[in-house]
């Protein structure tokens, strides 16, 4: 979101999920796999296409909607943002720009023009393998089909250079003129049920509630008003450097809620190692994750079924989770263990009576939050924020009229390659991703019959001639080894993805794709480079 | 027999279907879709049909559970919030607010998070709060 929050001052889904299927006459999608990952926006696209929409998809893998997209780019993992540059170097050189927006509503345009005249479609074919006259007529189906909807997900965050390649998508939605309008826009497509929510609840180092800034000293203030006590005025530890600072003796002690870091991190291996030198590592969750195994205390919490409360999707529409049934065993709601082991330690101001007095608290303090409540919600089904007060109806496109931030800012981003590249010893790039059938690490998905038995175990895809020159036959079982671990699993031969790519999805403890992953990290958002890394692929023992 | 739909939102990836959880005497035993939900529009996908389907898990954690001679063993309530309190303000006192780290939830509820965030910062005294967003 850091990418987003520095070109428009909001790091938000720019539009709203139904302006799809009614709006949008071109979808640009990148490191989305759209119909598995999120398989009701895809009906959108869908419905959208019968109308005449344009679609085109760049991935390295063929994925489904791919297959019927009107142009498909498959390029090589990690030069996103030559290929933007490329075809921003089009848009600009055959005179497709908008200019009275790029006028009105941004800066920094001539600084892009600058860099990305570097950028000519034979120059970013040598990088990205994708033929020069295919990213031509991307480049002119974008910018022609107003409005047009820019749609991505992890594929272009997972890198060492995921604020960069976000950044790239701003340039080439602005410089079309495609914000603020329905239909347009740059969509972040969140993959969990409630990542918006913990974002937006201050569930991060450097922000309160409402993305208020720790470091701001009229913030602080009014948290230690409202709260009685807060935390210091400076931004505080991410996830990866929290599990790193385990093993330098700088973290002793780790509260982890419904996470599951020992198989969501990267680079496993050194993920144990850190959580076992913890001196005190507490779990809250629904059952005993491979990170629970490693506690000194489990907490169980309840599930979705059983409780009430608000999730927050990824157009930043709050909705109403409703309590079924009573919590499994002697399990407990999530906010009374959090409010008992508060007052336990002294907290003040942690008895509420129910979720819906906590969301009015949240209500108060943040002021995008401002007029969502238990009762409108009941009323209304659904509050996208910002919703600043209790008449207001929500917002469905951000940025009318004028960003967050006053003027958009294009940024000149040249092109740097991934973290590690093929070599003799390691020659294939590996990605990673999700299955229709699986959700993350497998918790709940693995324990679903129907779910489990549609992919019960984990496998790799790998092409054709790779797969021969390997000397693998349909069905072998292989050993898949990065500089940081190997794991075995079966081989599926694909012509789905390019020659020298290889594809594993992450939901598979016994074969955990990021037992294989790297660690090293986007300098600004602290995002590891799951999307690319290097391995060697040979037959397993049978 | 008691039989109810209640409305929900799943809890699976971000879209925000909606859906009705079939409750029979207690127990989850199926998922019907949302006709008119903003999103769903009738519509759901194989995971939203079998949201129900790990709730019931005989695996499902159902007591506390306290590390004791290297084994995770059962333990009452008052025990394990008792032992979390003293031990994170052990490590508190010791090395600093900021030797805690706190991982609040992509999974949980806004009303979790914020109280999460909220103890870390009000109680602990530490900005160490970060999820899986990245990850």
């Amino acid at each position: 979101m850091a990418g987003l929050a520095a070109t428009f001052g909001s790091g938000a889904m720019t539009n709203s999920i139904p302006e799809f299927g009614t709006d949008t006459n071109c979808f640009l999608i990148i490191g989305s796999n759209t119909s598995e990952g999120h398989p009701l926006i895809a009906t959108r696209i869908i419905k959208a296409k019968e109308r005449g929409a344009k679609v085109i998809v760049m991935d390295p893998r063929c994925n489904q909607v791919a297959s019927w997209a009107d142009l498909y780019l498959p390029f090589k993992p990690g030069t996103d943002v030559a290929l933007f540059n490329g075809m921003i170097n089009v848009i600009i050189q055959e005179g497709l720009a908008d200019q009275a927006f790029i006028q009105e509503r941004t800066e920094g345009f001539e600084e892009l023009k600058k860099l990305v005249a570097e950028y000519p479609p034979e120059k970013v074919q040598e990088i990205t393998d994708v033929p020069a006259d295919l990213l031509r007529q991307a480049a002119r189906m974008y910018a022609a089909a107003k409005p047009a909807a820019i749609l991505y997900a992890m594929g272009i965050t997972q890198h060492t250079t995921g604020v960069d390649n976000v950044k790239s998508t701003a340039n080439l939605a602005m410089l079309c003129g495609n914000l603020g309008i329905p239909g347009g826009g740059v969509n972040p497509l969140r993959g969990q049920n409630n990542v918006q929510g913990a974002c937006d609840m201050g569930g991060l180092p450097n922000v309160y509630p409402g993305y208020q800034v720790v470091t701001n000293a009229d913030v602080q203030k009014k948290f230690q008003e409202a709260w009685g006590s807060t935390g210091p005025a400076t931004v505080g530890l991410t996830v990866m450097d929290m599990v790193n600072g385990l093993e330098e003796g700088k973290v002793r002690a780790l509260y982890v809620m419904g996470e599951n870091p020992m198989l969501s991190d990267p680079d496993l291996n050194h993920a144990r190692h850190c959580l076992e030198k913890a001196e005190f590592l507490v779990v809250q969750d629904i059952f005993l994750t491979e990170t629970a195994r490693l506690a000194h205390v489990v907490l169980p919490g309840v599930s979705f079924a059983e409780k009430d409360g608000t999730f927050t999707n990824t157009e930043r529409r709050v909705q109403r989770v409703r309590q079924a049934i009573e919590p499994i065993g002697e399990s407990r709601q999530d906010w009374q263990i959090v409010c008992q082991v508060a007052k336990q330690m002294g907290g003040k101001g942690f008895d509420y009576a129910s979720p819906k007095e906590i969301l009015e608290e949240v209500s108060r303090l943040t002021p995008s939050y401002g007029g969502i409540s238990f009762e409108r919600l009941e009323q209304l089904g659904s509050l996208q924020w910002p919703c600043p007060a209790p008449d207001h109806p929500g917002t469905a496109v951000l940025h009318k009229n004028k960003f967050s931030r006053g003027l958009g800012l294009f940024t000149a981003i040249p092109y740097k390659p991934p973290a590690e590249l093929p070599d003799a010893e390691y020659p294939l790039t590996l990605t990673t991703g999700r299955l229709m059938f699986h959700f993350h690490t497998g918790t709940m998905t693995r324990r679903s019959k129907k779910l489990h038995s549609e992919v019960p175990e984990a496998y790799i895809e790998i092409h054709p001639d790779d797969a021969q020159r390997i000397g693998l036959n349909g069905g072998r079982r292989v050993r898949v080894v990065s500089r940081r671990g190997e794991i075995v699993l079966g081989a599926r031969i694909t012509k789905r993805i390019k020659p020298g790519i290889v594809f594993i999805p992450f939901h598979f403890a016994e074969a955990a794709a990021n037992a294989l992953t790297n660690s090293a990290m986007d300098p600004v958002a602290k995002i590891p480079e799951y999307k690319v890394c290097s391995v060697r692929v040979e037959p397993a023992p049978q | 027999m008691e039989y109810r739909n209640v409305l929900t939102t799943c809890p699976y990836c971000g879209t925000g279907c909606n859906f009705h959880l079939q409750v029979l005497d207690g127990k989850l035993v199926g998922v019907l879709p949302a006709k008119g939900h903003v999103i769903a529009d009738g519509g759901m996908c194989i995971k939203g049909w079998n949201a129900h389907a790990f709730v019931h898990d005989k695996e499902r954690l159902q007591k506390p559970l306290i590390r004791k001679n290297g084994e995770l063993v059962e333990a009452s309530w008052e025990e394990a919030l008792g032992l979390v309190a003293e031990r994170l303000g052990k490590v508190k006192a010791d090395n600093g607010a900021d030797s805690i780290g706190i991982l609040t939830s992509a999974k949980c509820t806004n009303e979790e998070n914020y109280i999460l965030q909220k103890f870390a910062r009000a109680v602990i005294g530490t900005n160490n709060v970060d999820h899986c967003a990245r990850l």
